[in-house]
């Protein structure tokens, strides 16, 4: 314990309900937080050196390694990148199959997010499993629902994790009308769940704050955004996605093994749930619009915290658009467009569960990768996560260490951080001196 | 006294795929935390206990020196260790840095190397403390793993077949792909994920690391007759499990 109030420091070795390894370091001197660090010290695995000469078919299931959590995002901007680059385009059935298995990914990360690794800060339990003790009904219920998403996965993937048939130009097998159909049953008990899910964390008590961020997501001419669409933000950006790198760029810090990503314009910005959500709102189904505005959330959510309520609300969307794709779902007469490699540079963006992961790669002549760049979404959001932690801090300095600690780690999971993904460690350090 | 016996889940460099595993067996959960004190598991919880426990799971695969310290800790502190998955096993896909130079990879992805700590090798967790028992696959099977739990619990081995995915592939009436001209690693790969591949009219790409005693060369020659380019049988052979030594070996006979 110190005793000097001028210069303070708070830090958290090991982050925990976050998905990688990470750590936060806090300077704060009197009344102000000088410097907010997510500490990211998970080993990289190198991913973009290594796929350089690794066949282009062999992508998305090696892509999918990054992260565990959301391997679908990651085979789904590949298999786009890579379509692009070929000139391939696929619609019909398989797109729409695509954007099943996405819903899938979506339900299952959402919920697993929702009540397994947030609702306990709200409620004050160390984790799902304590706090089914009392909430036992909530947990098993969310249990339900991230089942059916994994369900989904399950049955087009193969697997839960890593599914094994996605491929570039469409699957390796499709299912028949028959195969889907018990999935309609299990996600019609989800959407229920879901709804109740949605009005329950709507009622948490959520810290006042606001901020200014500028969303950044897809926007797609008439759906809400899960593979395709113009990269568009709140500040007027509304670009192709092959364009990114002239509008973004990536930075390396000295406290982080994922690069930083900023608007070389503007700096900081926010991919995910909250973005999406403020960009494409009008997107929504008129049933999802009415739920949000009867818990309160108007078109625009800027409190952080209440992302929870948004992904809660995304796992509802997914429900509903899986049981629609279901409805009309036909059987395409091929498993695959053919797909004829090209020496070529392809673009992918697709929405990941937490945000827009990019991707580009150059193709040689024989459909080896010859060069491969990946921005997943928690490297774009670092900068804002650490601009959150000096807003959320700032007004609670005259509080005790463990209560700043604790809201300050609840601020980094209001992004469901995947540290794998952006490379991977996170550690909560708070320095007062 | 909380008498049950004690869980812990630790991650090194990985994808987190296999100790999420754990939170998909979603049927299963709540009785396990019932069985066992899940003492720490830090993606799950923010209650992380100290040690001794009895049951450490253990994800990913050592490339720090700080990890390589880590791991003699965990082992310290554990009765019984248990690696899950390839990275664990194997070193994972990760691994392709030990057949090159680690420096160009770094300089190939960030602009500034010397914030860069890591080791020139991904290795697996056996290569650094004695592992009890070793559950394959990228990612691992739900079902291999509550097994793998139960066994420990009650003191018994893990019934986990060390065969082929062929004998998978029979027994789920799936029709040969290799007859159908499809290049597959089933007959070398270790059975586990319930031949999903062949089951979605596809090669099997080794994802459960080498069968015991497998034949590698012979495939390989089956592949070659195929009409299989050298490099794309090494490609095969290295990827999710290229430090295996099976695998590795067979890779490295095989021009790039």
């Amino acid at each position: 314990m110190t005793t000097d109030r001028t210069t303070r420091r708070i830090t958290v070795d090991y982050l925990a309900r976050v998905e990688g390894e990470g750590s936060l370091d806090l300077h704060i001197e009197g009344d102000r937080v000088t410097a907010a660090r997510l500490g990211i010290f998970e080993p990289p695995r190198f991913f973009e050196a290594f796929l350089r000469g690794r066949g282009f078919a062999e992508t998305p299931d090696i892509v999918a390694r990054i992260c565990g959590i959301c391997p679908v995002a990651y085979q789904m901007s590949a298999v786009h990148a890579l379509e692009n680059a070929f000139g391939v385009r696929v619609e019909g059935p398989l797109r729409a199959l695509r954007r099943l298995l996405y819903c899938g990914e979506w339900i299952e990360s959402h919920a697993l997010h929702v009540v397994m690794l947030h609702a306990p800060d709200f409620l004050g339990y160390p984790d799902a499993i304590r706090m089914a003790a009392e909430h036992g009904e909530r947990v098993r219920g969310a249990l339900a629902l991230k089942k059916a998403g994994n369900s989904i996965i399950r049955l087009l993937g193969g697997r839960e994790i890593h599914p094994v048939n996605v491929r570039v130009g469409g699957f390796y097998r499709v299912p028949s009308r028959a195969e889907l159909m018990p999935l309609a049953e299990q996600l019609g008990r989800a959407r229920e769940s879901a709804v109740e899910l949605v009005r329950w964390v709507a009622g948490f008590a959520f810290p006042r704050i606001e901020r200014d961020y500028e969303f950044v997501a897809l926007r797609h001419p008439h759906e809400y955004p899960l593979n395709e669409g113009r990269l568009v933000s709140s500040r007027g950006l509304d670009i192709d996605i092959a364009d990114y790198e002239s509008e973004f760029e990536e930075c390396q810090v000295p406290h982080s093994t994922a690069l930083h990503s900023l608007l070389k314009r503007r700096g900081a910005y926010l991919v995910g749930p909250l973005a999406r959500y403020a960009l494409n709102f009008d997107r929504l189904p008129e049933g999802i619009q009415a739920l949000a505005r009867e818990v309160g959330l108007g078109p625009v959510c800027r409190n952080p915290f209440q992302s929870i309520v948004v992904r809660a609300l995304e796992v509802l969307y997914a429900c509903e658009e899986a049981l629609a794709i279901i409805a009309a779902y036909q059987p395409p007469a091929v498993a695959a467009v053919p797909v004829e490699p090209r020496a070529a540079t392809g673009f992918g963006c697709t929405e990941a569960p937490r945000g827009t992961l990019w991707h580009r790669y150059e193709v040689a002549a024989d459909g080896a990768l010859a060069d491969a760049r990946i921005v997943p979404p928690t490297s774009q959001n670092q900068p804002s996560i650490e601009a959150d932690l000096e807003a959320v801090a700032t007004p609670i300095l005259d509080q005790p260490e463990a209560f700043i600690r604790q809201r300050c780690e609840l601020a980094i999971r209001n992004y469901d951080p995947c540290i794998s993904c952006s490379t991977h460690f996170l550690r909560l350090a708070l320095h007062r001196t | 006294m909380d008498s049950r016996p004690r869980l812990a889940v630790w991650k090194f460099a990985s994808c987190d795929g296999c100790q999420l595993s754990l939170l998909d067996c979603e049927d299963e959960l709540l009785s396990l935390a019932e069985a066992v004190e899940i003492a720490y598991f830090a993606e799950a919880s923010s209650a992380m206990e100290g040690g001794p426990y009895d049951l450490s799971l253990v994800e990913g695969s050592i490339t720090t020196a700080h990890d390589a310290e880590r791991i003699r800790e965990v082992r310290r502190q554990s009765k019984f260790l248990v690696t899950i998955g390839a990275c664990a096993t194997a070193g994972g896909i990760q691994a392709l840095r030990n057949f090159a130079d680690v420096n160009e990879y770094i300089s190939v992805v960030y602009a500034s190397p010397q914030y860069i700590e890591t080791l020139a090798t991904s290795t697996p967790i056996a290569a650094h403390v004695p592992v009890d028992f070793e559950l394959r696959g990228c990612p691992i099977n739900k079902v291999q793993l509550l097994e793998v739990i139960s066994a420990f619990l009650a003191g018994r081995k893990p019934s986990i077949p060390t065969y082929s995915v062929c004998i998978e592939c029979k027994r789920r009436g799936n029709l040969c792909v290799m007859v159908q001209g499809t290049p597959c690693l089933g007959p070398v790969t270790q059975a586990g994920c319930g031949a999903l591949c062949p089951g979605c009219r596809r090669g099997c790409y080794g994802c459960y690391g080498p069968m015991e005693t497998p034949d590698t060369a012979m495939l390989a020659r089956q592949w070659s007759a195929m009409g299989v380019a050298p490099r794309d049988i090494r490609r095969a052979f290295h990827t999710f499990n290229a430090w295996a030594p099976a695998f590795r070996e067979e890779g490295e006979a095989h021009d790039d």
